[in-house]
């Protein structure tokens, strides 16, 4: 290697280095001070590094503050380097460069908290006001509303004339008028107050609250009509919300009384074990979960045969096994079932555990529709409510339409008579139970998306399932779905101004009543075999 | 025949051999110190109660290595009062009657402590009580490890006032004596703070409630009208997950209206889905993330003892901690375990708690205590938001018109010179310790 080259060669790896420690200057002195003031690990510290960031030119800005709100902002430990840690790559925030992979536990996650959170949001969504995406500029949009001013006014104007998707426009024209209120000349004023008369974000009432006393006459009788009408919305808004909430209450009642409305109400047995019944179709989508940790969001569709099954074969064993042997005695089967209530949840505590266990919603159960600002529904309400009336047509085409049906029908109305005709009525016995259990256990897939799944998950609706199936009359189906409804409907109703301990003391005491009016409930059975 | 002398020979030497270890096990009895453990194993407290009886027996365990106390080892007397509160004073009464206790920690429900109190007052005998509770009490014979309302209730809301600039209030709460009393002093303070009364919402549901639907949607109504508002949570028990779950479903984030639970600590929180937790808040006196080296100590000997690293460590855990300590300090201190002596000694110890202060045992049986508050985390911890120092607990709230004048002490000093949990100072008397 002759001289000359080896000059070369020294002359690249210098060359090497300079670039080198030209990357590394890159990190400006804005960045520098802010990786500084993070290192304090002091919420003030970072509130001044978020404003140190938030007003730079940085490109990695704002994928800085986003990563800090999301819980993913990591410094190392010894370069103080920041980095975004997430489950996907992880990524040098100073150069936006991937990392590959790195060991957490060299990082500490920079801390932060609820005042931090909203301070970012409202930083960030400064930034995104012009983002291309326009969800990013909706929420960016409706986090300004709470703060604006009528100085605002132009900024907002501009954006309006130029945005292009709807909502986004409408969130804006919302902020015009806001900010309108709070100007200083009367026409502005009132065309505002007119323009939002009947809208329903709290944020007008908010507004519209303190002009209704405004000195100027019109202005505050302007606001006042305004108010009025609005208020009539929301109240008429609450009722259906309150609707909402009673028939969702009642379908989780229907759901649990509806297996005991054929195994009690049909076949005659008290079967206090109901509940542990319900209680394993909950343990079975925990079983499915976490058999599927990542098919969370069909493990639930699946659970509902397999928790039918598991619930259904369960019953069918008690009743060969126990029950047969009791028929005609409620007060033996009452006792037995009961003991076998407690068996159930030993083994749940014994083999599981004591604990609650938890079961996850997927994605699509979770959230709410919203139809109004002051009215949503939740998703997860909603699908129950669904799924009952689903469950409760089947369970009624299988009882009308089918042979089986037939048969129950036939034996749950006069089991010699039924015999005579050659139905085997212990095999009739069996599957009328287990649909009934089957059922409860479909009933615990459902709750486990409400409720906590433990071991006393069945206790806790056992009385409210005899309650509702007492109520709607023994052995009638459409009676369990309407006692259902109606009792949740009316709990709701009375929740508001009675609070949720007494409404529950309220409807147990206008069923006692009911049932010493009517002994056989809403829709008491007809017919020879009724009187006995 | 043979056989049968061969019988008769083995069946002898089994039997002296029992009489052995008989006479050695009682002559051992003499040699130990008994301590009760009266913590429920069976029924729904369970869950969280039998975590402190292993506490107790890893606390006993520790202290044997060392030497014991008084020469003498300890030995634990563990008895299952089955969640069942009448049946907390029948084990009460064996463990003294019978196992001749020098000392007991236990209960975990105000319910069960009250049903135990009389048995204690007339057998005097200790007992440490570990966990937060409503305060309005001070027996001679209880030490309260845990958080009076003003070591846990009143900073939580100060932080919530001063630091978040809350104005709306919702006082949501269990149905029972903790979340009434609880609220009866919160309520009070509130008002004190000038909070008028139609900025304050109360409202109680039953043990184990699911359906929070309208609750959730009278909350975010109360929520929206302008005022930051917050939930001050004394829900008991499960029935959180479900309240926090609709939270999150209609759309009421930690951002918009922050819950503070009571009740809420690192046990409820393992095994369950922390998602729609993350970002509410708790206060208590410990948290198992605070960073210290004496902490640290503590979770490896507790993961040592109960032999999992998955499980977690909480705030009655820390109070039967330093309760037991502070105990063994003072039963050297009076160089007996006779229970007047004890109860005179333990006044006025320190023992440095274990998230870096000092726990110092007061006139009205409370310690000093520092608040802490906390985010929940998804990993089922918390983040330290806030930290006060130490604070002293007061057994009788200064914000309940009736308990305002009362004051505790078991020293005399302040209460005429004879010793009393509940002195009038307007009347000057003591109205003894079946004041209501």
């Amino acid at each position: 290697m002759s001289a000359s080259k080896l000059i070369q060669l020294g002359a690249f790896f210098l060359g090497c280095l300079l670039l080198l420690s030209s990357v590394q200057a890159e990190t400006s002195p804005t960045w520098t001070q802010a990786t500084a003031l993070f290192k304090q690990a002091s919420f003030d510290k970072t509130r001044e590094a978020v404003d140190l960031l938030a007003t730079s030119h940085e490109p990695q800005a704002q994928q800085l503050l986003q990563a800090l709100l999301d819980g993913q902002l990591y410094q190392h430990k010894q370069t103080d380097a920041l980095a975004l840690l997430s489950d996907k790559d992880p990524l040098d925030l100073s150069t936006g460069q991937a990392l590959g992979t790195v060991n957490k536990d060299d990082y500490r996650k920079v801390p932060i908290n609820n005042t931090l959170r909203k301070y970012l949001r409202s930083k960030i969504g400064g930034l995104s006001l012009a983002n291309p995406d326009p969800k990013v500029r909706l929420a960016a949009t409706t986090g300004l509303l709470e703060t604006i001013t009528p100085e605002m006014l132009p900024q907002l104007q501009e954006l309006a004339s130029k945005e292009s998707d709807q909502a986004v426009k409408d969130a804006l024209q919302l902020g015009i008028h806001l900010a309108s209120l709070s100007a200083t000349d009367k026409p502005t004023q009132l065309a505002a107050i007119q323009a939002l008369d009947g809208n329903l974000n709290p944020l007008v009432r908010n507004k519209l609250n303190p002009l209704s006393t405004n000195a100027d006459p019109e202005i505050a009788k302007a606001a006042q009509a305004s108010l009025r009408s609005i208020e009539n919305k929301v109240s008429l808004n609450a009722s259906i919300e309150t609707l909402f909430f009673g028939l969702s209450l009642g379908s989780v009642l229907v759901l649990a009384a509806i297996g005991l409305a054929i195994t009690f109400g049909v076949m005659g047995v008290i079967n206090m074990a109901h509940g542990e019944l319900i209680m394993l179709g909950a343990y079975t989508t925990y079983f499915i979960q976490k058999l599927l940790p990542n098919y969370l969001d069909y493990s639930l569709i699946l659970a509902i045969p397999a928790a039918f099954m598991v619930s259904g074969l369960m019953g069918i064993l008690i009743e060969r096994t126990v029950i047969r042997h009791l028929y005609g005695r409620p007060l033996e089967t009452l006792l037995a079932t009961f003991g076998i209530s407690l068996i159930l949840q030993q083994l749940v505590r014994t083999l599981v555990s004591p604990q609650n266990v938890p079961v996850s919603n997927p994605s699509w159960m979770s959230g709410s529709l919203e139809i109004n600002s002051v009215l949503s529904i939740t998703y997860n309400r909603l699908y129950i409510i669904a799924f009952t009336l689903l469950v409760f047509a089947i369970l009624s085409y299988l009882l009308r339409k089918t042979k089986l049906g037939l048969q129950v029908r036939a034996v749950s109305q006069n089991r010699a008579m039924a015999r005579a005709m050659g139905v085997r009525s212990a095999r009739v016995d069996a599957l009328t139970f287990g649909l009934g259990s089957g059922i409860a256990g479909v009933a615990g897939v459902a709750l486990s998306q409400l409720t906590n799944v433990g071991p006393n998950l069945g206790q806790s609706y056992i009385i409210d399932s005899f309650m509702v199936v007492v109520f709607g009359g023994v052995g009638n189906l459409w009676g369990t779905l309407v006692a259902g409804l109606s009792l949740g409907v009316i709990n709701k109703f009375l929740e508001p101004w009675a609070g949720a301990v007494l409404a529950k003391i309220l409807v147990l005491v206008f069923i006692i009543l009911f049932i010493q009016k009517r002994p056989r409930g809403l829709f008491p059975q007809k017919g020879r075999a009724a009187g006995d | 025949m043979l056989l049968n002398n061969k019988l008769k020979k083995t069946l002898l030497a089994a039997g002296t051999a029992a009489a052995l270890t008989w006479s050695s096990l009682s002559l051992a009895a003499d040699d130990t110190i008994k301590v009760g453990v009266l913590h429920s194993l069976s029924g729904t407290m369970a869950i969280s109660e039998t975590t402190l009886k292993d506490t107790m027996l890893m606390l006993i365990d520790e202290q044997n290595k060392k030497g014991g106390v008084l020469g003498k080892k300890l030995e634990a007397v563990v008895v299952d009062p089955a969640s069942n509160w009448p049946l907390f004073a029948e084990k009460a009464r064996d463990l003294i009657e019978k196992d001749k206790v020098a000392v007991t920690f236990g209960c975990w429900t105000s319910v069960s402590r009250k049903s135990v109190l009389p048995v204690f007052e007339e057998k005097n005998s200790l007992l440490f009580y570990p966990v937060q509770y409503e305060g309005e009490e001070s027996s001679k014979n209880v030490f309260y490890t845990g958080a009076a309302p003003n070591q846990q209730a009143i900073p939580a809301v100060d932080y919530l006032m001063k630091d978040l600039e809350v104005k709306r209030w919702v006082l949501a709460g269990t149905d029972y004596v903790y979340p009434r009393t609880t609220n009866k002093i919160l309520e009070a303070y509130l008002k004190s703070k000038g909070v008028d009364e139609k900025d304050i919402m109360i409202n109680y549901t039953p043990f184990g409630h699911s359906d929070w639907q309208s609750i959730v949607a009278d909350i975010k109504k109360f929520g929206s009208e302008g005022k930051k508002t917050a939930v001050v949570s004394t829900i008991n028990g499960d029935a959180n997950v479900p309240f926090y779950k609709e939270l999150g479903n209609q759309g009421i984030t930690a951002e918009t209206i922050p819950v503070v639970a009571f009740s809420v600590g690192e046990e409820e929180l393992s095994g369950i889905d922390t998602k729609p937790l993350v970002g509410h808040l708790a206060a208590w006196n410990y948290f198992m993330s605070v960073d210290t080296p004496a902490n640290a100590e503590f979770i490896k000997k507790w993961h040592e003892f109960i032999k999992s690293d998955k499980r977690v460590t909480n705030d009655p855990m820390e109070a039967h901690y330093l309760g037991f300590n502070l105990w063994v300090k003072a039963v050297e201190k009076a160089g007996t375990t006779d229970t007047d002596k004890v109860e005179q000694a333990m006044i006025g110890l320190e023992f440095p708690n274990l998230t870096g202060g000092t726990a110092k045992v007061l006139p009205n049986h409370h310690l000093t205590k520092p608040v802490l508050i906390g985010e929940i985390q998804e990993n089922g911890q918390f983040e330290v938001v806030s930290k006060t120092p130490e604070v002293a607990g007061d057994a009788w709230s200064d914000f309940l018109p009736d308990s305002k004048p009362l004051v505790a002490d078991w020293t005399g000093k302040e209460t005429d010179g004879k010793p009393c949990g509940n002195y009038n100072t307007e009347t000057k008397k003591c109205s003894g310790q079946k004041y209501e």
